[in-house]
């Protein structure tokens, strides 16, 4: 069908390929952000963001507000317009917009695993996780006691079950292995979501391979720097890189034996799109990285809007949303706690 | 500019926009808020926003601003529990108290904090009181579950013997257990666990259970018939009551933490019968005094609610008031000593002593010392426009605005739409039983004109209530046409008399016009009725409207340019006149006005000259003898002076503008001096040299080839604009033929048809028929349509010729505007 999506795309996808470039045409911008920036309290911004999209979400909150009033309505915001979505959807469009929410769901299920590792209430857990990624025995997680329970009980039953054919074991729950399994899964997903994206080809698997690619790129990087120091063998750690992407599979290799940020720096710079994220920081930092690559982020996003008749647009869309609720959390955060000189050093302007 | 009238032009109150001006208002910080508050009463000012780069919560009364929200937002909360509770906001309007902004922020959110705490212990009863049913609900189903499941195992036991009383079978032989064998203690003590689980989730719950337990538990479900009210949601669900049976400590944590996953509410359950009686009993007891306590207090709740009710609307009104009072004042800005505040308003002139009043009324009600000053400022800023409408005219105004807002004082097309946009319509829709129909229709809505308009209409109702006078107009004159045309419901009447012509002989008949001779007077008014039905019927009428088409077409036309004039002479721009409005008059007279002065002298002469054949050999071959086609004198001389005169018109209007308006910008480029002292009054705001009507703002650059290709493209449009307008005229013999053909088919295919058969049934039917084709389709449809052609030739034919709607809507901030809003 390459080359052909024009003729067929809209008798299923155009409505909601419409709906969804008017849902980004709300997206805060520049401008919006600067007007933010300034603002004295959280009165200030919820004043703001009234006269935005969110308005409606926000304008019976009664006065003093608190960052997760606002950062909850906001994700509320996001909830309610995917759900509309999902329901206008058919095939294939439907599980592609599944897949979108699969990454919730690893990091709800580590969340409240790790959660009742160090014993917090379950209710207080669930209030945490992002309402994208609940599924209905959520919470019979905290009930598990290994790896191999978790499956059986609870994610049997939900679409993660097939990622987790890697990380059976009958050990005890422990941070690191949670992490591991966190990494194990994202990886399955990852190569999952990617193989479909193949599958429905056309417009949709060229961009979004090039998103996915990055996303896995961008874990391998995070994976590897996290890593170092700890016990974490090479080869373990080589197995949790996505067997896609731009790195895979030689900077794969090289990624797998670094000891130190610079090691990483020196095996990601023989890759143009990443010299210029790298280059961008002074040797031996790591605190801005993540800033650069959701920047670089952001700017493949907004590129994928640039082509109609794919599917990419719904991913990248809910991932600017998420990035726009990461900025309006880091401002409130700001304003809350007055530290308004570090407004800016995480906010990531879409437009 | 607006202080002399069109020397032309009779004042007239629609014909030019209202004269505006730009007034500056100096209020001292004090006083602002109730001057602010009287102007909204007068309605008569609209605000420039002087603060445009300052974002929402920079601005001076952000604070209020804020406060109103939070208010507004009491004012939703208070709705919102009103509607929960099935109250609505009384209509009726108390006694008006005139209350205090803080005092109502107060008031507001004592009754919020109030009406939340109510609210919560009403919940907290609620819910106990939920649970309370539900534990009474669980009691008896699991009350009902242990007799049988103990009838069941003695049976089981009598079959099997009691030889498996050690092993853990599945089912009854646990229950039987805890009840008869407490002295063995080897046995295991089985615990057990009841409660309710959502229906949808009691699949998901069983299988968890299983897997969690590797199914070391019985659990027994029982549907409850009716859905219950969930304790913590308070929503009311579908729920099964259960009752899981298990062994040891470890498998009743797990069990316990899968309930709460699952939103089960487990309750204490006793085996024991007389247990439960008492049970049941207790919980019967505390249910009921709930239930007292929970009615008390809704009671109450309510009570609270009504009260608020009577008042909502005038607070609703009053927080909307001080909002955008508020918003006003942050449009104005900050006086340098922070001591007064200062606004640019346009407001028309006619106003001003009104405005004055009030603030005097302001500074005295507000015991400020110095009163606030208004001064008149001069701009070149192109002022709003304003017509002082009715509920008559307005409708007619929206159709002009609707093609584009007239620049200020310009001449106003809305004042001749009120007669030809509807006289277009009728001819038409030329039918006056229609027209009667019609006008009952348009009537209902008049008469209940005070009732309609207070209460919310759907999309299209709105749309026909808000032109009702328009559709009343429309009627009338298609009442009118329709006698002209002699038509009801397609049916010619001789009402005004018998017909002029009679049948020479028997055969004739009807059908022929040949055969039919004058026997009396003209028929006084309108086409006679002979002609309907004979032969010659539709050549007559075609001719007849067609030419009527066209003069009225060019009459309209001929408006227009005559309105340019108007506009030129107002605007004091000769240019426009000598070479705009005279060769345009020209060209047009002279070759349709000619056009249209053959055809009238056709019908009073009677003349059997064919009119296409003068007109084309008047441009083919104009020296050539007319012969038969001759209707005066001279004709042949007076055509080529008309040619010529239409040739030489197009170069006259083409060349000379262009070049003219190219000295004249020389000239002022030269002598500024000049220029500066011409428009010495204007001193405040300027912004450039200032020559507002004429093309050349001196200030722009001047193209040459661009105004030269303007020209030409005016000139192109025009000269075939002449033709093609006038073409285009012809739609309204077209329609009013589609009309009249479409009645009669529905008059004579259906009506006469379903007569004929001369059967009761059938001409129900057939009635029927006729009734819903004449509503549906000649009084809805043809009325769209033909409203939709007028529209046409009164936005396109007409007003291109003088109009330029580049202008923008005065919209004065006005509490009354406020009133009409919806949330």
């Amino acid at each position: 069908m390459y080359g052909f999506e024009a003729m067929t795309f809209n008798i299923h996808g155009g409505y909601l390929e419409a709906i969804v470039r008017g849902h980004r045409a709300g997206l805060l911008t520049a401008a919006d952000y600067n007007n933010l920036c300034q603002c004295e309290t959280l009165d200030d911004i919820k004043m703001h963001l009234s006269a935005t999209d969110y308005g409606p979400y926000l304008q019976n909150e009664p006065s003093p507000l608190h960052t997760t009033t606002v950062v909850e309505k906001c994700t509320l915001k996001l909830v309610d317009e995917y759900k509309h979505m999902l329901c206008q959807a058919t095939e294939p469009l439907s599980t592609f917009l599944e897949y979108i929410t699969y990454g919730h769901m690893i990091d709800n299920v580590v969340l409240i695993v790790t959660g009742t590792l160090h014993e917090r209430d379950v209710q207080e857990l669930l209030e945490k996780c992002h309402p994208l990624g609940m599924f209905d025995s959520i919470a019979t997680l905290a009930v598990a006691q290994n790896m191999r329970e978790l499956y059986r009980l609870v994610l049997v039953d939900t679409p993660l079950a097939p990622y987790f054919s890697e990380c059976i074991t009958s050990e005890d729950l422990d941070d690191m292995n949670i992490e591991i399994m966190r990494n194990t899964l994202y990886k399955a997903y990852l190569e999952d979501f990617y193989k479909f994206c193949q599958k429905l080809g056309g417009a949709t698997a060229e961009i979004m391979s090039d998103l996915l690619a990055f996303e896995a790129d961008r874990r391998a990087v995070n994976i590897t720097i996290n890593s170092i120091g700890t016990e974490l063998t090479r080869d373990d750690r080589r197995k949790l890189y996505s067997n896609f992407g731009l790195l895979y599979p030689y900077g794969h290799e090289e990624l797998a034996v670094c000891e130190d940020i610079d090691q990483v720096r020196g095996a990601m710079e023989k890759y143009p799109p990443y010299q210029s994220i790298f280059s961008k920081l002074s040797y031996g930092e790591s605190q801005m990285l993540d800033k650069a690559f959701y920047e670089e982020e952001v700017k493949r996003l907004c590129l994928a809007f640039e082509q109609q008749f794919h599917y990419g647009v719904f991913f990248a869309y809910m991932r600017l949303r998420e990035q726009e609720i990461r900025n309006l959390m880091w401002i409130s955060e700001c304003v809350a706690q007055n530290q308004k000189s570090r407004v800016h050093d995480s906010v990531v302007f879409i437009f | 500019m607006g202080d002399s009238r069109g020397g032309c032009c009779p004042p007239m109150d629609l014909f030019r926009s209202e004269p505006m001006q730009l007034v500056q208002l100096i209020i001292p910080i004090e006083s602002a808020r109730l001057t602010v508050s009287y102007l909204g009463d007068l309605g008569l000012l609209q605000f420039k926003d002087l603060n445009s780069e300052k974002s929402p919560f920079q601005r001076t009364y952000a604070g209020q601003i804020k406060k109103c929200g939070e208010m507004a937002r009491t004012l939703r909360f208070f709705k919102e529990q009103m509607l929960k509770a099935g109250l609505s906001p009384s209509a009726k309007s108390l006694a008006e108290t005139d209350v205090d902004v803080d005092d109502l922020e107060v008031k507001l959110g004592e009754l919020e904090a109030e009406l939340i705490e109510m609210n919560a212990n009403g919940e907290k009863l609620q819910r106990s009181y939920n649970e309370l049913v539900e534990y009474k609900i669980v009691l008896k189903k699991a009350g009902d579950f242990f007799p049988s499941a103990q009838q069941s195992a003695t049976a089981q036991r009598r079959e099997m013997g009691s030889s498996q009383m050690g092993e853990e079978s599945i089912e009854t032989p646990l229950l039987q257990e805890q009840e008869t064998s407490a002295d063995l203690s080897k046995q295991v003590k089985l615990g057990f666990i009841t409660g309710l689980v959502p229906r949808g989730k009691s699949m998901a719950f069983e299988r968890i259970l299983f897997r969690a337990t590797r199914g070391n538990v019985f659990l027994k479900q029982v549907p409850i018939e009716s859905p219950v009210t969930d304790p913590v949601t308070g929503e009311k669900t579908e729920k099964n009551a259960f009752m899981v049976f298990y062994s040891g400590e470890r498998a009743k944590n797990k069990i316990l933490k899968i309930c709460d996953a699952f939103g089960a509410n487990r309750y204490p359950f006793s085996e024991d019968h007389g247990k439960q009686a008492l049970m049941i009993h207790e919980v019967s007891g505390k249910i009921s005094d709930l239930k007292s306590t929970i009615d008390a207090g809704s009671l109450h709740r309510d009570y609270l609610l009504r009260t608020i009710g009577d008042q909502f609307d005038q607070w609703n009104l009053k927080v909307k008031k001080e909002k955008s009072i508020y918003h006003t004042l942050n449009m104005l800005s900050l006086d340098v000593t922070k001591k007064c505040l200062v606004a640019e308003a346009w407001g028309p002139v006619f106003a001003t002593k009104q405005i004055q009043e009030a603030l005097q009324r302001a500074s005295v009600d507000s015991n400020s010392q110095v009163g606030a000053i208004l001064q008149v400022l001069h701009t070149r800023e192109l002022p709003p426009t304003y017509f002082c409408t009715n509920k008559f005219t307005a409708a007619f105004q929206e159709i002009v605005d609707a093609y584009g807002v007239a620049k200020y004082q310009e001449a106003n097309p809305g004042v001749h739409t009120i007669v030809t946009f509807p006289f277009l319509f009728a001819v038409m829709f030329g039918d006056w039983g229609h027209g009667i129909c019609l006008l009952l229709a348009t009537l209902i809505l008049i008469v209940r004109e005070k009732k309609l308009s207070s209460q919310k209409l759907g999309d299209i109702t709105e749309m026909t209530f808000g032109g009702r006078y328009v559709i009343m107009m429309m009627s009338l004159f298609s009442i009118y046409t329709g006698f002209i045309y002699n038509e009801c419901f397609s049916v010619a009447l001789d009402l005004f008399g018998p017909s002029a012509y009679a049948c020479r002989d028997l055969s004739c008949r009807d059908a022929y016009s040949i055969g039919l001779i004058k026997v009396r007077d003209t028929y006084p008014f309108g086409v006679d009725p002979a002609w309907h039905g004979s032969r010659t019927e539709l050549p007559f009428l075609n001719s007849l409207k067609m030419k009527m088409s066209i003069l009225l077409g060019v009459a309209q036309m001929n408006l227009g340019i005559i309105l340019s004039y108007c506009n030129a002479i107002f605007f004091g721009n000769s240019l426009n006149i000598w070479f705009q409005f005279i060769p345009q008059l020209i060209f047009l007279n002279s070759l349709f006005g000619y056009l249209s002065v053959l055809i009238i002298l056709k019908w009073y002469t009677g003349s059997q000259a064919d009119l296409y054949h003068i007109m084309i050999y008047m441009f083919l071959s104009p020296t050539d003898e007319l012969g038969d086609n001759q209707l005066f004198q001279g004709q042949k001389k007076a055509q080529l002076v008309l040619l010529l005169l239409a040739l030489v018109s197009v170069p006259w209007m083409l060349l000379p503008k262009p070049f003219l308006l190219k000295r004249q910008h020389e000239n002022r480029r030269q002598g500024q001096s000049y220029a500066q002292v011409q428009t010495t009054d204007e001193t405040l705001h300027s912004e450039a040299n200032h020559d507002s009507h004429g093309h050349g703002h001196g200030h722009e650059e001047f193209e040459f080839s661009e105004v030269f290709v303007h020209q030409l493209i005016h000139t192109i449009e025009f000269v075939l604009g002449a033709v093609s307008n006038t073409a285009s005229y012809l739609r309204l013999w077209a329609l009013s033929l589609a009309h009249s053909q479409l009645s009669i088919v529905f008059y004579e295919k259906v009506l006469l048809l379903a007569w004929g058969y001369d059967n009761i049934v059938i001409l129900i039917v057939g009635i029927i028929i006729f009734i819903f084709a004449t509503v549906g389709v000649l009084l809805i449809m043809e009325t769209l349509s033909a409203f939709l052609h007028a529209l046409r030739l009164h936005w396109v034919e007409f007003q291109n010729k003088f109009y330029e709607g580049d202008g923008y809507k005065f919209y004065p901030f006005s509490f009354a505007m406020i009133e009409d809003e919806e949330d």
